[in-house]
Parts: C-alpha cells; sequence; structure tokens
C-alpha cells in the first residue's frame, strides 16, 4: 500500500486495533476504557485528517492488497464519505465517554467495548468502502456487533429485543447477497464505481430494474422504512440508553448511506420506479415513525420512533435527486446522528434519576434542579424538530426548500405535517420530563431512586459527553456555513460521479455524464 | 400569582433589576433613528448562509420602527414591572433571560430584511413564548397553555417556512427591500399558496378565528408575560408580517376577502366574549383578540385610509393594552383578586393604578382627546372607505368599538370605584396598598403617552404614523392626524359609538348573563377541538400501533416478506422483466447425488415451515445450509462449504441458546394448519420470484473480465494455485477479514450471552440494571 492510502485505511483499522487491545485488557475495566476512549480520539483524528484531505484535493482511493479496481477491492472517500465518517467517530468517542457511567463493570468485561469499537470500525468501513460485496460485509460485522451489544447482560427483554432485530434484519441480509449476486451476474464487476459504467450497458434494463428494487428493500430494512422497519421499535428501548443512542445515531444511517451511494451512482437508469419507489417510502416512513411517537407515553419509545420518521425526512432529497434535496439529505443526516445521540443520553440521564424508568407517569420535576440537563436536552430537541438556530433547521430547511422547487407537493406537505407532529410529541416530551411534578414516591422507591440517580463520578463522564453533543449541535446551527458549503460540495460530487470514478478508475474510465431524469414528484 | 414564596439571592434580584437596562438602552437607541428613518430605510447586512441564500440583513423602516419603539418601550417597563412582581417566583433569574431573549426575538422579526431571517426569528419567539408561558410550570393549566401556544403557533410557522420559501421562489430573492422594491406578486401563479400559507402564519401567530383560542390560555402566565405578550409584542408578530408584505400580497380579492371576513369575525367574536368575562385577565386577553381582528379588517383595504387606521391602531392597541395588564397585573399582585365581581373600591388605596387603569380604559374605549379617539375616527374613515363589504365593515367596526368602550368602562370604574363594600374582602386581611412606583410607572407612563400623542397629534403623524403608513401603503402617504375633523360620517358613528358603549356599560350583567347562556348552548369551543384533535392524532397513533407493531415477530415476519414479496412481483411485471425471462421446457438435466441434495435441501425447507416446535424448524433449516454446503462442494470450492457449516453450526449453537431462554411456543393445531399454509404460500411466492430473477440474469452473459484476471493472475502474482483461496486470501483479502471478524463477534456474543445472565445475578451486569425488567418489554 502506497503512503497515500494511510488515511482511508486509518479510520477502520484504528478502532479495530483498540478493539483487540480492549479485548486483551477486559479483566483491567479502567485501563480498557482508556483504550476505548483513546482509541475513538485517534479514529476522530484520522477522520478529521481524512475530511481535510478530501475537501483539498477530491475524492480519495485505494487498493487494498494493491489489487487496483475494478479486480481488487478499494476504499473510496468522497465528500459525503468523509463527513459521515467524522460525525460517527465523534459519536463513538461520545458514546464511549458517556458508557463508563452508564453499563456497569460486568457487560464492560464481557465485550462491551470490543463490540463498541468494531460497530464503529463496521460503520466507517461501510462508509468507506468502494465495493458493494465488501458493502455487504461491513453490513454482516454491524449486525453482529449490534447484536452483541443488544443482548450484552441477557436480560429476558433484552433477548426478546434481540432476537427480533436478528430475526428482521437476517431477512435484509439475505435480500442484499442475493442482490449483489443477482447484480454481479448481469455485470460481472462489484467495484461500485465499475458499476456505474457498466449497468449502462446491460442487455435487460428492466431486470436490473428489479435488482435495483431488491437492493431497495434490502437496504430500507436496514434503514428503517415503513412498513418494514418493525425491528427497529421492537428493540432499541432495551439495551442501556447509552447503547440505543448509538444505535438510534448510526444504525439506521448506514442504511441510508447505502441506499444514497446505490441510487447516485449505481442505479440512476429508471429512476421513476426506483425514485418514486423512494418517495412514497419516505412519505409512508414519515408518517409511520410520528403515528408511533405519539401513541407512546414512553420516553424510549418515544424517542425510538422519532429515529423511524426521520429517516423518511432525510430520504426526501434522495427521492428528488436535485442539488437542493440532496444538500438537504446530507446535511439533515449528518446532524440527525448528532441529534440522536444527544437526545438519547440526555433523555439516559433523566431517566437514572426516574430510577431507570421511562414511562411518561414516572418521569418529571426536573426543571428547577437540572438546568443544564434541560438546556442540553432542549438543544437536540429542538433540532429534531428543525426549529432554529440549531442545526436540524438548515437540514429542513434545505429539504422543505428543495420539495418545494421540484414542485414536489405532497412529499412538502407530508413533511410539514409530520414535522408539526413531531412538534407537539416533542413539546409533550419536554414538558413531562421538566415541568410536570415528579411522582409521589414511597419510601423504598425513592431510595432506588437515590440509588440509580448519577453519582459525581458518573457525571463526570456524562457532562462532557453530553455537552459535548450540545455545543456541536448548537454550532452547526449557528456557524452552519462551512459545513453547508461542504455538504453542498458532497452533493454536487453525487450528483455527479465522475470525480469518484475518476479517483477509483483513473480518468479515462469515465463515461460522459448520464443525463438525469428528475426524480419524484 | 405567585405560588410558593421562595428565599432569593441578591443575584437574582440583580439580575431582574440589571435586565431592565437592556430594553431601556435598545429604545433609546432607537429613538435617535427617528429622524434618519423618516427620509430612508437603515439597512445593514452581513453574510451568514450564503448556501441557502440567507444573510444577517436588517432594514429599519417606519413599520419596523414603529414596532421596535413599541417592543423596547413598552419592555422597558415591563422589566421594571416584572423586577418587582417577579419577586419571590422561583427560578426568576432564569425567566429574565427567557424574557430577555423572546423580545431579541421579537426585535429580529420586525427589522430582519431577508425572508428566512424573519421566519428564524419568528420560531425564536415561538419557542421562547413556550418558555414564557410555562412559567408556572406547576400548574397544570400553565403547562397546557404553553404547550397549546407552541402547537398552534409553531404549526403556524411550518406553513409560514413553506410560503416565505414559495415567496422567494416567486420573487427570485429572499431579500425584503429586493421583493418589496418589485411591488406585488399577485399575478405569480404561486401567488394563491402563499397567500395560504403566509395567512395561516399571520393568523395562527395573532390568534385570528379560528385560531384564537391559545391567547386567552396563555393568561395562566404571569402577568408579565402576558403583559407583553399580548400587546405590543407575539401577537403583533402576524399583523406585523401583514402589514410588512402588504406592498407585495395585497390588493387582491383574494387577500381582501380573506382579511375581511377573518378579521370582522375574530373582531367581534371576541368583544362579545370579553363581555362574558369576570377575570380582568381574561377580559384583556379576549380585547386583545378584538383588537388583533380589528388591525387585521383594516389590513384587508388597501386604501389609504385603512391602511392608516390599521397602523394607528396597532400604535394605540399597544400603549393602552399593556398598561391595562399591567394595572390587572397589579391589582391581583395587592389585592389578591383579579375576579370584577371580588373587586372594587381600590381607588382610595390605590391612587396610581387607579389613575393609569382610568387613562388606559378611556383611551381603549375610544374618547377624546385620546389617541384611542383619533384611532377609532380613522377605522370608521377606513370602514367608509372600505371596497370590498362597507355595511359588513362598518357595522362589525361599530360593534366592536361599541364593546370595547363597554369593557373599558368596566375596567376602569368596576375594581377602583364602584362596589366599594368588596374592599374590606380584599388584600391581606382587608389592607390594599399601592404597588411600589417600579409597578405603576409603566402604566401611568403609557396611559400618558396615549394621552400626549392624543394631545398633539402633529408629531405622532409627522414621525411615526407618517413612515409607517408608508411603509405598509408601499409609497408615501400624506398623514395628517387630528382630533376634530368637522361634523362628518366618522363623527357621527363616533357619537353613536358612545350611546351603544354606555348602554352596554349599563346592562353589563345582564349582558354577561346572556352571553353566557349562549356561550354554554355552544356545542364546543376552539380550544375542545384543539383537544379532539390531539385525541384524533393519538388514537391514530394507536391504531397504527395495533395493525404494525403489536409485538408479534411472526407478524412482523409476515409484514417485511410479504411486502417483500409484492414489490418484487409488483416490479417483474410493471418493468416487464418477467417477459424477458425465458422458461425451462424440461427438466435440468442432474446427477442422482445432486437430485439428492436438492431433495434434501426441498425436504428440510417444507418441514421447517411446518414444523410445530422451534428446535425441529432449527435442525430442518441447518438440513438447508448444510444441503447448500454441499452444493459449494459439488461446485468446487470446499472453503467456501466449510465457511458455510462454520456460519450455520454456530448460528443453530446461538438460535438455540436464545430461544431456550424464550416463553414456549403454544399454538393450535387448527391455527398452526392455517398458519402453515399461508407461510407455505408466501415461502413460494417469494422463492418463485427470486427464482425467476436469477433464471432472468443467469439468461444474459456474464462479463468475464475480472474471473478471467483471477484466471490469468493467481498463480503469477498470487502465488496460488486455489483460485477460491486466492480470491479469499488475496484479491478480495478485506471481505476475509471482516468475515472474521464475524464469527469472532458471534464467539463473543454467545460467550457473553451464556456467562452474562441476568437471572438471581443482578451484580454481575451493573451496579445499575437497564431497564426496570419486563415493564418494558414490547407491548403496546
Amino acid at each position: 500500500m502506497s503512503a497515500t492510502g494511510w488515511p482511508l485505511v486509518l479510520p477502520i483499522i484504528t478502532p479495530l486495533l483498540a478493539a483487540s487491545l480492549a479485548f486483551g485488557l477486559r479483566r483491567w475495566p479502567l485501563l480498557q476504557r482508556s483504550v476505548s476512549i483513546l482509541g475513538m480520539a485517534a479514529m476522530l483524528l484520522f477522520t478529521v485528517q481524512l475530511l481535510g484531505l478530501v475537501a483539498d484535493h477530491g475524492p480519495q482511493a485505494v487498493a487494498v492488497s494493491t489489487w487496483t479496481a475494478p479486480f481488487g477491492i478499494v476504499l473510496v472517500a468522497d465528500l459525503f464519505s468523509a463527513l459521515l465518517v467524522v460525525v460517527a467517530a465523534f459519536t463513538g468517542l461520545v458514546v464511549a465517554l458517556y458508557a463508563g457511567a452508564e453499563v456497569g463493570r460486568g457487560r464492560e468485561s464481557h465485550g462491551f467495548h470490543p463490540f463498541l469499537l468494531i460497530l464503529l470500525a463496521g460503520a466507517a468501513g461501510a462508509f468507506l468502502t468502494g465495493d458493494i460485496f465488501n458493502l455487504y460485509v461491513w453490513f454482516e460485522i454491524l449486525l453482529m456487533a449490534t447484536f452483541g451489544l443488544l443482548v450484552l447482560g441477557g436480560e429476558k427483554v433484552q433477548i426478546d429485543g434481540g432476537v427480533k432485530y436478528m430475526a428482521l434484519n437476517m431477512v435484509a441480509t439475505i435480500l442484499l447477497l442475493t442482490a449483489i449476486g443477482l447484480l454481479y451476474g448481469m455485470t460481472g464487476t462489484l467495484n461500485m464505481a465499475d458499476l456505474h459504467i457498466k449497468v449502462a450497458e446491460v442487455d435487460d434494463p428492466a431486470m436490473l430494474t428489479v435488482i435495483a428494487v431488491m437492493f431497495l428493500l434490502a437496504f430500507a430494512i436496514k434503514a428503517g422504512l415503513f412498513p418494514l422497519f418493525a425491528w427497529l421499535p421492537a428493540s432499541y428501548h432495551t439495551p442501556p440508553m447509552v447503547v440505543s443512542a448509538l444505535f438510534a445515531a448510526l444504525l439506521t444511517k448506514i442504511g441510508v448511506y447505502s441506499m444514497i451511494r446505490v441510487f447516485t451512482l449505481i442505479f440512476t437508469h429508471d429512476m421513476a420506479i426506483t425514485h418514486g419507489a423512494l418517495g412514497i417510502l419516505a412519505v409512508l416512513t414519515m408518517v409511520a415513525g410520528v403515528l408511533g411517537a405519539a401513541a407512546q407515553t414512553d420516553m424510549r419509545r418515544v424517542l425510538t420512533f422519532t429515529v423511524v420518521s426521520q429517516i423518511g425526512f432525510m430520504l426526501i432529497g434522495l427521492a428528488l435527486m436535485t442539488r437542493m434535496g440532496l444538500v438537504g439529505t446530507v446535511f439533515y443526516m449528518l446532524q440527525d446522528i448528532l441529534v440522536k445521540v444527544g437526545l438519547f443520553l440526555a433523555g439516559g440521564i433523566a431517566v437514572r434519576y426516574a430510577a431507570n424508568e421511562s414511562a411518561y407517569g414516572r418521569l418529571g420535576g426536573l426543571w428547577m434542579n437540572k438546568l443544564w440537563l434541560a438546556v442540553v436536552f432542549l438543544i437536540p430537541a429542538m433540532a429534531l424538530v428543525g426549529l432554529p438556530p440549531v442545526s436540524g433547521f438548515w437540514g429542513k430547511l434545505a429539504l422543505v426548500r428543495g420539495a418545494l422547487e421540484a414542485e414536489a407537493w405532497i412529499l412538502t406537505g407530508v413533511a410539514l405535517a409530520a414535522s408539526f407532529v413531531t412538534l407537539y410529541v416533542v413539546g409533550r416530551l419536554f414538558v413531562t420530563v421538566f415541568w410536570k411534578p415528579a411522582p409521589a414516591l414511597t419510601e423504598a422507591e425513592a431510595q432506588a431512586r437515590a440509588a440509580y440517580a448519577p453519582t459525581r463520578g458518573d457525571m463526570a463522564l456524562m457532562v462532557p459527553a453530553v455537552t459535548a453533543v450540545a455545543v456541536v449541535i448548537l454550532g452547526l446551527g449557528i456557524f452552519a456555513e462551512p459545513v453547508l458549503a461542504l455538504v453542498d460540495q458532497a452533493a454536487q460530487q453525487l450528483l455527479d460521479p465522475t470525480a469518484y470514478i475518476t479517483a477509483v478508475l483513473g480518468p479515462d474510465a469515465v463515461p460522459p455524464a448520464p443525463t438525469l431524469i428528475g426524480g419524484v414528484r | 400569582m405567585a405560588g410558593e414564596q421562595i428565599a432569593e439571592t441578591g443575584a437574582v434580584k440583580a439580575v431582574r433589576w440589571a435586565a431592565v437596562a437592556v430594553p431601556a438602552t435598545l429604545a433609546v437607541w432607537f429613538l435617535s433613528m427617528i429622524p434618519a428613518v423618516e427620509s430612508a430605510p437603515i439597512r445593514v447586512a452581513w453574510d451568514w448562509v450564503p448556501t441557502m441564500g440567507v444573510d444577517l440583513a436588517f432594514r429599519v423602516d417606519g413599520l419596523g420602527l414603529l414596532f421596535a419603539l413599541l417592543i423596547t418601550v413598552i419592555g422597558t417597563f415591563i422589566f421594571l414591572f416584572s423586577a418587582s412582581y417577579m419577586k419571590g417566583y422561583p427560578a426568576s433569574g432564569r425567566f429574565t433571560f427567557i424574557l430577555l431573549a423572546f423580545m431579541l426575538s421579537m426585535l429580529g422579526v420586525v427589522t430582519a430584511d431577508n425572508l428566512i431571517l424573519i421566519f428564524i426569528f419568528w420560531e425564536l419567539t415561538s419557542i421562547t413564548s413556550f418558555l414564557l408561558i410555562g412559567t408556572d410550570f406547576k400548574n397544570p393549566e400553565g403547562r397546557r397553555a404553553a404547550t397549546q401556544a407552541l402547537v398552534v403557533t409553531g404549526g403556524g410557522g411550518l406553513a409560514l417556512m413553506a410560503g416565505m420559501i414559495l415567496l422567494g421562489e416567486a420573487a427570485g430573492t429572499y431579500s425584503l427591500t429586493a421583493i418589496l422594491e418589485a411591488g406585488s406578486i399577485a399575478g405569480h401563479e404561486l401567488y394563491g399558496g402563499i397567500l395560504v400559507l403566509v395567512l395561516i402564519g399571520a393568523f395562527t401567530k395573532s390568534a385570528q378565528f379560528p385560531f384564537h383560542f391559545w391567547l386567552p390560555q396563555a393568561m395562566a402566565a404571569p402577568t408579565p408575560v402576558s403583559a407583553y405578550l399580548h400587546s405590543a409584542t407575539m401577537v403583533k408578530a402576524g399583523v406585523f408580517l401583514l402589514a410588512r408584505l402588504h406592498p407585495v400580497l395585497s390588493g387582491t380579492p383574494e387577500w381582501e376577502v380573506t382579511l375581511t371576513l377573518f378579521g370582522g369575525v375574530t373582531a367581534v367574536m371576541a368583544s362579545v366574549v370579553a363581555l362574558r368575562q369576570t377575570d380582568l385577565k381574561k377580559m384583556l386577553a379576549y380585547t386583545t383578540v378584538m383588537g388583533l381582528g380589528t388591525i387585521t379588517l383594516f389590513l384587508a383595504g388597501s386604501g389609504e385610509a385603512a391602511v392608516m387606521a390599521a397602523v394607528t391602531f396597532i400604535l394605540v392597541h399597544a400603549l393602552y393594552k399593556s398598561a391595562l395588564f399591567m394595572v390587572a397585573g397589579t391589582v391581583d399582585h395587592e389585592a389578591y383578586a383579579r375576579d370584577i365581581n371580588r373587586l372594587g373600591g381600590l381607588a382610595r388605596a390605590m391612587p396610581f393604578t387607579a389613575a393609569a387603569a382610568a387613562l388606559a380604559a378611556l383611551s381603549m374605549g375610544g374618547l377624546p382627546p385620546f389617541i384611542g379617539f383619533i384611532g377609532k375616527e380613522l377605522i370608521y374613515e377606513g370602514a367608509l372607505e372600505a371596497t370590498f363589504a362597507a355595511p359588513f365593515v362598518i357595522i362589525m367596526a361599530l360593534a366592536a368599538n361599541a364593546m370595547m368602550l363597554g369593557v373599558g368602562l368596566i375596567l376602569a370604574l368596576d375594581p377602583f370605584w364602584l362596589n366599594r363594600d368588596r374592599r374590606p374582602h380584599l388584600g391581606h386581611h382587608g389592607t390594599v396598598h399601592e404597588a411600589p412606583p417600579s409597578m405603576w410607572a409603566g402604566p401611568v407612563l403609557l396611559s400618558l403617552v396615549g394621552l400626549g400623542l392624543g394631545l398633539f397629534p402633529g408629531a405622532a403623524s409627522k414621525w411615526l404614523i407618517g413612515p409607517v403608513t408608508a411603509a405598509v401603503y408601499g409609497e408615501p402617504v400624506p398623514v395628517s392626524l387630528s382630533l376634530w375633523h368637522g361634523i362628518n360620517a366618522p363623527l357621527m358613528l363616533s357619537l353613536l359609538t358612545f350611546a351603544l358603549g354606555a348602554v352596554v356599560f349599563w346592562m353589563r350583567n345582564p349582558i354577561r348573563r346572556g352571553v353566557a347562556g349562549v356561550l354554554w348552548a355552544m356545542p364546543g369551543s376552539a380550544d375542545d377541538v384543539y383537544d379532539a384533535f390531539l385525541r384524533g392524532i393519538h388514537a391514530m397513533g394507536r391504531g397504527f400501533m395495533r395493525a404494525f407493531q403489536n409485538g408479534s415477530l411472526v407478524g412482523y415476519m409476515w409484514t417485511l416478506l410479504a411486502f417483500t414479496a409484492a414489490v418484487l412481483w409488483a416490479t417483474l411485471i410493471g418493468t416487464g422483466a418477467l417477459a424477458n425471462v425465458p422458461m425451462p421446457s424440461q427438466l435440468p438435466d442432474l446427477f442422482l447425488y445432486e437430485w439428492a441434495v436438492v431433495g434434501l435441501i426441498g425436504a428440510g425447507s417444507i418441514v421447517a415451515v411446518l414444523a410445530a416446535s422451534r428446535l425441529l424448524a432449527i435442525i430442518a433449516l441447518s438440513g438447508v445450509g448444510s444441503g447448500i454446503a454441499l452444493l459449494y462442494v459439488f461446485f468446487g470450492a470446499p472453503d467456501v462449504a466449510t465457511t458455510q457449516l462454520m456460519v450455520e453450526t454456530l448460528l443453530v449453537v446461538l438460535l438455540a441458546l436464545i430461544l431456550l431462554r424464550l416463553p414456549g411456543f403454544r399454538v393450535t393445531e387448527k391455527g398452526w394448519r392455517r398458519s402453515g399454509l399461508l407461510d407455505g404460500t408466501l415461502s413460494v411466492a417469494l422463492g418463485v420470484a427470486i427464482t425467476v430473477i436469477l433464471m432472468g440474469v443467469t439468461a444474459g452473459t456474464l462479463d468475464m473480465v475480472i474471473p478471467d484476471f483471477y484466471a490469468q493472475r493467481s498463480v503469477i502474482d498470487a502465488h496460488g494455485r486455489n483460485i477460491v483461496n486466492v480470491i479469499l486470501v488475496d484479491f478480495r483479502a478485506l471481505d476475509t477479514m471482516g468475515e472474521v471478524t464475524v464469527i469472532a463477534l458471534a464467539g463473543l456474543a454467545a460467550y457473553a450471552l451464556i456467562k452474562l445472565r441476568s437471572d438471581g445475578d443482578h451484580d454481575k451486569i451493573a451496579s445499575a440494571p437497564v431497564t426496570a425488567p419486563e415493564k418494558n418489554r414490547e407491548t403496546v
């Protein structure tokens, strides 16, 4: 591997190496935790370096084991990928930090940190790979790592969630693998840049559309789209909040990432069907998510359903396939990762004051004495609704503007209606957690609550983790321009993948850019 | 009413008092702009988010300046009032910061020069007002009112966002100055949509019927909040927007009819309901709704008189309404009551408050020589010139004004001068003191301003009303306000108003009973509709949960697979791909042992579908897996077969471990048969779809570039004779590393599942276990 390949490899192998080290150190919890946190910090550093490289010099690619594309596997970073790995690494760091105050020694010594680190490696791998089969492998790693985190601790409710998670996700895995095999059968290649060229030459474009729909279905399960989302609300509320936070932030986004990658780089030959279907699924998912959230009276479940509705939201731009739409999609996706971490972690602290009970009836009374918590909760909550001056606003503005510019009235209408219900749901959640008085407690309950409340040591980990997320969300709102400018370029690269293909296959491989027929209306 | 009195630190007190300096300073700053603005708008701009076309551009013209002055001048007195009133309130320091943030957001709305920037500040006022209305968060009514205000104004904000984006698109820019210069967009194809969306935003914010209900509910907030939000700020944002965009959107029948109807209905409905109220704050709340309706009614017109009437009334209303709200708060604070039926005879004990109330209420009633009189005359002048439904407008205006005078007389007289016998039951054991000067200074000064502007209308028209009317009207308008216009139609209408107002005051008790009876007979209020709407959303959510998220894995799996099968078949047929698939005419030519493996896979599948126990199903499935592994062997890929077998084995072990921890598998035989049949049908539908696709794909020729490359380079470059091996460990080594990781993870997960269980050994997991066990099991 040439020296220039390292920036692409480091974000993946750093967490993998840290995972091995953490596994070896599992009997020394503090040391292990330090390795985990330092590993994440190093990963963040390397991803920022990668982003700088891509921002300055355009998409980067490296042939792993020096077998050049399309024969070996390549890692590729365009701006979209590079931005995502940065946010993922930041999320990993926050979660590793917070976990020390939440998951307990038992979980830590039974593989929590290796699972966490490998999950992050899996996310980075999925974002950076330029090979469709390799993407599948990263999905498998993600699946096993998340399953491990989900059932770690072995509480009955966790197993229940874990089985549903695994079973439903296996369908996606099998569907994806089948689709990849079939696509290889039609094109003879697995390299995504090469696929961009080869799909234009297939004999049977109709069958190619069928395969594209198979990819769509597989990624729709992974992304949690209605009606394929059932695994998500069935499992996300069962593990410790910090694990839910990680899942809510990253997992579905990897499905969304894959959709965006595949439906901008490979399958743009029949957008009336593929992107039309995406638009319909986006509408259904927004509605399903907010209805589910409105029906819940338990904070964990409410937050879980907001994951679903937001996925629908961020797909609007992909369905539209316009510059403004994709700007909205990419920016919304990046910031939603942070919003989910922020909400689940701040919610996690609130829940700790209620002896880990998250039903609305058991929460309340934190406004007077937990002002800091209210602020770090309110900031991601506002971003979730898309209110200014935090990050979510810009994403929503770009998406709605993109939809209106494309005269996609139904998408716009449903998006605004879903925002409206989200506003109500989030308002109610805030009122319940902070303003409503805490329930009357028996002596024993009060003692239990005192035992669960975060200790000073816990807070030393939780406060910096949660504050950092809130600061970034607010910062992305107020100083949005530098990131939005990058996202704008990322959207441009997605719409015109010439630079991506040149980076992978060299300048001679690029065919004339296809004319894009607009997406859904 | 302060809930519990708590000791407060000096810092909190200092914050409350120091905060007064902010609006005061800003007020002086804005006052100093008056001469400059008279000639041309002041503009400044900085880059902010050019990617989205949003810059930090501000523009102070007549309209913006009038509002900025109302916000800061009235704000100064509100902060002064609040410094005393909020003493002893929990977290009053935090409250003061939120109030400041709210004030700055309001200033942003009225001075922003970019459509999106206006919207950003608009939403900030919604959020901060949510927090302000919920100041009394321990009171359930306060929490409900805050959520309601957020939902109504925030919901309207969403419509406004779409409206602003569309307006930007129609105009080709987000710059307000450029849009105002370009003038009306009434001819644009998007005009209708823009109008509806912007009006929803403005009507929700300004509490126009049918969105008016949140405003009276918001009276649950402490008085400084009510006084500020409902006189000069929050609710005025809506009419500000209508005035701001008047040159761009007005002048069409759509605009005129909509505003006339909604404004007129709002004004009359609110003034009738106001007469029904006995709570001072509620009474003021409904008169606020009435005032907003009147302003909307006159913004409907595009004539000079109508616009002048609207902007004058904005000023008049803000002055007397903020004064009266503070009076109500002062009475509440000192006499411990704010119900008109309990108050009386307070004039001697609270002379300054009583004087302020009288001055403000007379301005509200539109008596000379107050500015309110001029405002009323202008209203009649505007009404007489109305181009759409002039009789309706005149009657609406007359009715609303008469009732306004009645309410004004009630507010000025009843609590202070009449009913002296109630005096001993008020306050602390009958002792009522005048409030501290910080609390009565605002009402007295603001109502004196109302008097002063009435006495010197020339100054008001030159410095304020003139530039504002010009800004709203779109071009300079000759404005000269005066008390005496000679004997003309407006004066006659005024005299009629006085007579009717006196009657309303005289008959106030029968009227109150009558209105109460009518309201009681109504099937439901808008507030009930709001509740029903939310109940509807909840019910839909629960229905959705029952249908799609009911906790049954079998149900989830069915939905997933059935949807997949349906979509695949639909695409196969819809794209015409199915027609291209070559159908085989005869059975394939296989060896006997190959048939045996096919049989094993088929039998395993059938048994798995029909199995009555989970264990049997798992074993059958592993049979299928092993059969597939055998196929790999036949086709010369022993390495792949080994991997397949390993994963298969691990999976069986893992699944078995998990299944042991699940509750039993009980179905009736009939139910099992039926489900077996359905499952079988689904499996066949899905399996056939995949098979058909596979046949279609294999019918084409495989591009051999990459396989040929592997065949050529395997020995030379990779030094391996088994191509599969070389692919696994060299050409695609990264995949293999990944798969190794998967297997390691599976092992680790299995290990943790076996070693770390919750049963009876909680300490192992953590000092803090995850969930309240069982309670979080996935059920609706």
